[in-house]
């Protein structure tokens, strides 16, 4: 025994002798493309022996192990490398790496899609982007109504996209239908939208070929994803020369959970007291809003979400009338909104997620004309209510490609009251989806997917095929493809009166190539979109309309030409005409104008901490119906072109511990006369142009925000 | 007895392997820190080869948790250096990988923390306007958690001052109130006494550099 421990004593003792004679390694490390990789890490693995390579790739290092062994090669950014060498007979190692594919070499589906996220790399605009549009007034529609395929509608509610109306524009917030996502406002005089832009993460504005999760909107959807939790509590008070407005976010101590509780009060009154309006105000235009969310982190990947918001408006005018010259028309307006929206979302393991959501919502106007002292006045009562759940399973298939699939269960139920006539409906709508993005390399992806939808008031059921392609050419251009049809049902209005009509369709198909650089992006879309089955109220109501629309856009922003200075360019260019309502034939419709042009410039003063900010719009004119001119000639004669041109200064400063921010924002600053369309008395004698009810307005306030650390918020040379 | 010598001897060799090993490993890390610490080498080539290298001693030592803190180190500092936007994402991963490496093999450990702070302020610079307030939360959060473990370690205190003194006066930095803060790191250094000859002690010149720029 003592032997042969004696031995391996012995062993051990002359072992490193053994080993002192040393190898040199060498060799080289190149990419695919031959080009040299210097930095790279060399190992004789789980030793300390190795060395980096050189600017020319090369590397060299000594060892004084033996044998067989295993060298890695490591570099961030490429697929590490490992191979069996053996030391007795060393020689030179070329070794080439392979590039990882990471996030930003991966195609995605973008055709017909702008989105504004702070998470996913490679997106067009950042959800900062829309809060400081200049002349947008911290409103997503107007900041949206800057890109490509949006009508400077402004008279008119909703986002007007591409040869449609602003009812085939639909929102959705974390998947979940949004009834009435505008305030209500008065006739020419829509309402802004009814939730601050501050709540989302993520926008996504699609102006066609969207995916089957969403349906019912013919041609657009605007998907908004609402925040997970705040990093820190703070508190905010606001202050305007139109109202206030305060606010609370609490994060809990152990950081899983937060609420947030808000309420603004806007009252347009002392501001029209200075600045008179076209037409004068019955009474002083108010609007209480109130908001409240609750999050919780259920798991490490599981999160439950509510958001709701209340909002009262009470507001009228005194309309000179048309038809009884001399007289007034009152028109006054009481809108109650309630919205209310549950989310959780959880991974379940082996690739699969669940995203569930139940939302409640419930809208009443309480509308009061009467052309005074001429006739009897009327009564208007609007009552809607939107019950919905939606389940959403995702399953992630190996590295990049998913399935998705779902279904959404909606009751509606619709009231309306003229004085003491009824017309009242409900709807159970049903909708199931599938949809798989099939990724054939990390450069193609193929989406398919299909809707099948169910409308108890139509009695109809449909099925709408949706089909996306998009392929990388390089790490910054794509190219993309969209087809897809999209089908909505008609308008309440219509519905109320007769409910068994037919559901309104739209088939799109979209090309667009686009090139985004960390500081540039262009990008070219054409389309063509096909409608069918479009309501007409003349001579009948009925499905018999028809329509297309057609046409190119291009959007150009750059970061970086121009020192602190962001500027981003969109033209569109709409050949569309419809035969819908009352319209004896096919004409471009009275909202839709063939040029829309934008530029939006933001430029920020480092030494005065002050953000300029400049919209500019211009539209050709839209046409309008003269009921003068024959039939052949209907809608043939156009308003003059559209200018608007929005300024707004931000000033960032902090007042103890408060970080604040004053605002000043001018609304058309060179009171460009801006004439939407005309209207005609009966008897075709008199008309009255469509024109903004305060053509030119005057924001001014103030927003503190009171945080635990704010002075972490923006920090080095922002 | 024969089992017991046998025993002996075992670990006696045991002993005297891992003393072996210890010893290339505390030669190898000094003669590395002596190059981080020597303000020549503070380039991104030099820099990523010393990460490298501390990655390599990593790997081989596979239970200490300076060589990943190093590189981890040593990878945010050329996040900082890097002028390609771009780029200042992935460098910032791969510190971050590194870091998590020596968090799981030491948790709770301030200098750990410390690092994590420096890879979420390297990422502001990327996009300061959309990312300042959620990095610079993060950076501030990190600092917080690492004076909760050690309100001595001089390096908290030089991060927070490097937060007020890099942000603007309007967003609530403060040149005087940095100031106050590398001069309490600076007080920290003098009492300061690190666990050992290769654990984190950087920091004395940056906090006195800075001080030199505040009027």
């Amino acid at each position: 025994m003592w032997k042969i421990i004696n031995l391996n004593l012995f062993a051990l003792i002359l072992l490193p002798v053994c080993l002192m004679a040393q190898q040199k390694i060498t060799g080289k490390i190149t990419d695919s493309k031959k080009r040299p990789l210097p930095g790279v890490n060399i190992a004789i693995k789980d030793t300390y022996d190795g060395a980096s390579s050189a600017a020319d790739g090369t590397f060299s290092f000594t060892t004084d192990l033996k044998g067989e062994q295993i060298i890695s090669v490591t570099l961030n950014g490429y697929r590490p490398f490992e191979q069996k060498i053996n030391l007795s007979n060393p020689q030179v190692y070329n070794i080439v790496l392979k590039e990882v594919i990471s996030q930003l070499n991966v195609v995605t589906i973008s055709a017909g899609s702008f989105e504004a996220s702070d998470e996913r790399k490679g997106t067009v605009l950042k959800p900062l982007d829309i809060v400081s549009t200049a002349g947008a007034g911290a409103d997503i529609v107007n900041a949206l109504k800057t890109l490509p395929g949006t009508q400077q509608t402004n008279d008119r509610e909703g986002l007007f996209v591409r040869g449609g109306t602003g009812y085939e524009t639909q929102t959705f917030i974390d998947g979940l239908l949004v009834r009435n996502p505008f305030y209500s406002g008065l006739p020419d005089m829509p309402g802004r939208g009814r939730f601050s832009p501050f709540l989302f993460k993520g926008t996504t504005f699609s102006s066609g070929g969207y995916s089957a999760q969403y349906g019912q909107g013919l041609s657009s959807a605007l998907i908004l994803e609402s925040q997970d939790l705040p990093e820190r509590s703070s508190s905010s008070v606001g202050l305007s020369v139109i109202g206030a407005s305060v606010g609370v976010d609490e994060l809990s101590k152990d950081k899983k959970g937060s609420y947030g509780v808000e309420a603004d009060y806007t009252n347009l009154g002392p501001y029209l007291d200075v600045v008179k309006s076209k037409f004068k105000p019955s009474v002083n235009p108010e609007i209480i809003g109130t908001s409240a969310n609750f999050r919780r982190k259920t798991s490490s990947t599981g999160m439950l979400k509510f958001y709701g918001y209340g909002n009262w408006t009470h507001m009228g005018t005194y309309h000179p009338s048309l038809e009884y010259p001399g007289y007034n028309e009152l028109f006054e307006l009481r809108n109650q909104n309630v919205y209310t929206n549950l989310t959780y979302k959880e991974r379940l393991g082996r690739g699969w997620r669940i995203s569930s959501g139940l939302s409640f919502s419930s809208n009443t106007d309480d509308i009061h004309t009467d052309t005074l002292e001429k006739t009897a006045p009327t009564k208007i009562n609007n009552l809607s209510s939107l019950t919905q759940a939606r389940v959403m399973l995702t399953k992630s298939i190996g590295y990049y490609s998913s399935l998705r699939m779902g279904g959404e269960y909606q009751y509606g139920v619709e009231k309306g009251a003229f004085n003491s006539y009824h017309a009242n409906y409900t709807d159970n709508y049903s909708a199931v989806f599938a949809e798989g993005d099939i990724y054939l390399t990390p450069q193609l992806v193929g989406r398919v997917g299909g809707r099948v939808e169910h409308s108890s008031v139509l009695a109809k059921t449909n099925f709408a095929p949706r089909v996306s392609l998009a392929y990388k050419m390089d790490a910054y251009s794509q190219v993309s493809l969209a087809y897809g049809d999209y089908y909505q049902k008609p308008e309440q209005q219509y519905l109320r009166f007769k409910p068994n009509m037919d559901y309104m369709k739209a088939t799109h198909y979209i090309a667009s190539v686009q090139r985004i650089t960390g500081n540039y992006t262009l990008r070219v879309e054409a389309f063509y979109k096909k409608y069918h089955n479009l309501v007409k109220t003349s001579p009948d109501t009925s499905n018999g309309g028809t329509g297309y629309a057609k046409g190119i856009e291009l959007f150009w922003r750059d970061h970086k030409t121009f020192k602190n200075m962001d500027y981003w360019i969109s033209y569109s260019y709409l050949d569309t005409k419809r035969n819908y309502l009352t319209y004896p034939y096919e004409v471009q419709p009275d909202f839709a104008a063939k040029h829309t042009f934008s530029v939006v410039y933001k430029y920020y003063v480092p030494s005065i901490t002050t953000f300029f900010g400049a919209t500019y719009s211009f539209s050709t004119g839209r046409p309008y119906y003269n009921p003068n001119l024959p039939d052949n000639q209907f809608m043939t004669q156009k308003t003059m072109d559209y200018n608007s041109l929005g300024l707004t200064v931000s000033y960032l400063t902090s007042i103890k511990k408060a970080f604040t921010v004053f605002v000043l924002s001018v609304s058309n600053i060179g009171n460009f006369k801006q004439v939407y369309g005309y209207r005609y008395s009966t008897d075709k004698l008199r008309r009255e142009e469509i024109t903004p009810n305060i053509p030119r307005f005057i924001y001014v306030g103030m927003f503190m925000n009171f945080g635990i650390d704010r002075r972490q918020d923006v920090i080095n040379n922002l | 007895m024969k089992r017991i010598l046998f025993a002996l001897l075992l670990s006696a060799g045991i002993t005297s392997v891992s003393m072996a090993q210890s010893a290339q490993y505390e030669g190898a890390m000094t003669k590395q820190i002596a190059m981080l610490d020597d303000y020549n080498n503070f380039n991104p080539q030099k820099l990523q080869e010393l990460a490298n290298t501390f990655e390599r001693i990593g790997a081989a030592e596979k239970t200490q948790w300076l060589p990943f803190y190093y590189a981890g180190y040593c990878n945010v500092m050329n996040a900082f250096l890097e002028k390609d936007q771009s780029k200042v994402d992935a460098i910032a991963d791969k510190a971050a990988a590194d870091i998590a490496i020596a968090d799981t093999l030491s948790p709770k450990n301030d200098e750990v923390y410390v690092v994590k702070s420096l890879i979420a302020s390297s990422r502001i610079s990327v996009d300061p306007q959309s990312r300042g307030k959620q990095y610079g939360m993060e950076a501030a959060n990190w600092q917080s958690e690492a004076a909760k473990i050690n309100s001595e370690n001089p390096r908290v205190y030089i991060l927070q001052g490097q937060s007020l003194f890099y942000t603007p006066e309007q967003f609530g930095g403060s040149k005087t109130e940095a100031k106050k803060k590398f001069e309490l790191a600076l007080q920290k250094f003098s009492t300061f006494k690190p666990a050992s000859s290769i654990a984190p002690h950087w920091g004395e010149r940056q906090a006195q550099h800075l001080i030199s720029q505040i009027k």
